[in-house]
């Protein structure tokens, strides 16, 4: 075997694990937080956990059913607004923008999505706190929506272009209009797309907390009305994490491990949902 | 947008006028269903067709042929005026469906009475039965749906292939098959003309043969126009054949004379396989 030979055999294996390696690492990542969190957090977990108010200092036990009730009225909200804007802006981009209105919009939509969840805090803040003179869901809810648009819009839109164009004739020779087209074609055909797209935006914002810190706030009790300031887990868990307290750090892991709950459990049903109906082959 | 770029042509042309230097005799008493009139066609500032005049007799199948890029599909999509989903496309000229100019009238109410079968099978994502519905449920159709969907996929020779699993999704047919459903999915709607661009291109010889009697049994049915390149078909189905060649009407005949006594050297230079 000449040395040259030998060379690229050691080159080729050489590679070959690296890359085995780093598709291990970053696989394990995943389960080595899972893994952590269910350490920490699953002996905490009880059922007053998701029932009862927080308990006041130094009293052990109190669960966190006012901030899991929190996150889902933030998340309802900031779904609410985000989606649609961000699905109807991608219809309108993928199948009726000229490319100069498409190139603005999606680079727009970039430059929004990368801006620091904390900016968008504030903007919430000095938009809708500051004029209505309180902390409230309102604005958490419109801070986590705001999020949501254009990670909604970009992966929408991908989705939508990649329904292929024999479809859009097929259905457009047979006397549908351009909207009949869309609406029955094209969307259906691309739903399970949108649908993962809607929920990877969804699981994103579930985890964020700087926006919320100065809109939604935080409350120790049931929030009293939309206007009023709620807790919610992601802030929950900082507040925890923080905290000189052994109780509520112990907390502050459960509370980790019920938001990486909600998140797969959706995941899941999302993909038990996606599993059904006809896919269009890929060509 | 469109009718602006258009001169204004009568839209009562005389019968005569239809035949053109390319057209050879065509039968008297010969009824045109559709009327190509002096039609040019620009996608941008190049231009792909040069005064064409044709006439789809009523009834027949009436087929296109050339080399690629003569235009063929191009003059096709005219007729139903897909041309239009391309940016830049503009037309000159009149085309007339029952006398009726196609560019003045509402453009999904035209694609309803003009049905399309494209190159590619291209059924929807989604069941044999909603893929033939399609059409009735988007324009509202008051008939019993199953009654309609049943007729349709009976004249498109697939009834008996399908019946047993109508809500199968449509992609678990075959090539054939698919294209079949494509042309179910088209005659669900009763059209008076039926397009179809090179529709066995995709296909295996046997859909192909399958796809051809059919269409020959269709005509009855509706006009049909066809898109080919294979000129054996050609000469097999259809009862005009028109020759393209770089834009251009060069022959328009009855089926078995261009095929026999083409009229045109470049057309017996085509059909003898001397190029294209």
């Amino acid at each position: 075997m000449s040395a040259r030979l030998r060379w690229r055999k050691f080159v080729s294996g050489f590679m070959l694990t690296m890359t085995g390696v780093c598709a291990v690492v970053a696989v394990s990542v995943l389960f080595f937080i899972l893994g952590y969190l269910v350490f920490h957090g699953g002996t905490s977990i009880s059922w007053s956990f998701f029932t009862r108010l927080p308990a006041p200092v130094g009293e052990a036990g109190g669960g966190m059913a006012n901030a899991i009730v929190g996150s889902a009225k933030l998340l309802m909200l900031a779904s609410l607004f985000g989606v649609p804007i961000g699905f109807f802006g991608a219809i309108y981009l993928a199948e009726f923008s000229g490319s100069t209105t498409a190139f603005i919009v999606r680079y727009a939509a970039d430059l929004l999505n990368g801006v620091p969840s904390i900016v968008i805090g504030i903007f919430a803040y000095s938009l809708v706190v500051l004029p209505f003179k309180h902390f409230s869901t309102l604005a958490g809810g419109f801070a986590l929506g705001l999020m949501m648009i254009p990670i909604t819009l970009r992966s929408t839109e991908e989705f939508l272009r990649a329904v292929p164009n024999a479809l859009r004739e097929a259905a457009m020779a047979l006397g549908a209009s351009k909207w009949k087209t869309i609406a029955t074609v094209i969307v259906p055909a691309a739903y399970r797309g949108i649908l993962t797209a809607i929920l990877l935006a969804f699981a994103r914002v579930a985890g964020e907390t700087a926006p919320l810190l100065f809109t939604a706030f935080g409350n120790r009790f049931w929030s009293p009305g939309w206007n009023q300031p709620t807790a919610s887990l992601p802030v929950m868990i900082f507040t925890y994490a923080i905290a000189p307290y052994e109780d509520w750090h112990r907390q502050a892991w459960a509370a980790g491990l019920v938001l990486l709950g909600l998140i797969l459990a959706i995941n899941i049903v999302a993909r038990a949902i996606l599993s059904r109906g006809i896919a269009v082959p890929r060509s | 947008m469109h009718a602006s770029v258009r001169p204004a042509v009568p839209v009562n042309i005389p019968p005569t006028t239809v035949t053109s230097a390319a057209t050879r005799e065509m039968p008297a008493a010969l009824s045109m269903r559709m009327t190509i009139f002096k039609v040019n066609f620009y996608y941008g500032s190049k231009q792909t067709l040069f005064d064409i005049t044709l006439g789809i007799a009523t009834n027949k199948v009436t087929a296109l042929i050339g080399p690629s890029g003569c235009g063929k599909s191009t003059l096709i999509r005219t007729l139903n005026r897909m041309y239009e989903t391309v940016r830049n496309a503009r037309l000159e000229g009149e085309i007339l469906l029952d006398g009726q100019s196609i560019l003045a009238q509402d453009v999904t109410s035209l694609r309803r009475r003009v049905g399309m079968v494209f190159q590619r099978p291209n059924p929807f994502p989604k069941s044999i039965f909603d893929n033939v519905a399609y059409g009735l449920r988007i324009n509202g159709s008051k008939l019993p749906l199953s009654e309609a969907v049943e007729k349709s996929l009976r004249h498109a020779a697939l009834w008996e292939e399908v019946k047993d699993h109508l809500h199968k999704s449509a992609y678990e047919l075959s090539g054939g098959q698919q294209q079949r459903l494509c042309i179910a999915r088209a005659l669900a709607v009763e059209p008076e003309v039926l397009l179809l661009d090179e529709p066995c291109s995709a296909l295996d010889p046997i859909s192909t043969a399958k796809i051809e009697e059919l269409l020959v049994q269709l005509k009855d049915l509706c006009t049909i126009v066809t898109v080919t390149h294979n000129m054996q078909q050609a000469a097999r189905i259809s009862d005009f054949t028109a020759f393209l060649l770089v834009g251009q009407l060069i022959e328009f005949s009855p089926t078995p004379q261009l095929f026999t006594t083409p009229g045109d050297p470049r057309t017996e230079a085509y059909i003898t396989g001397r190029f294209g």
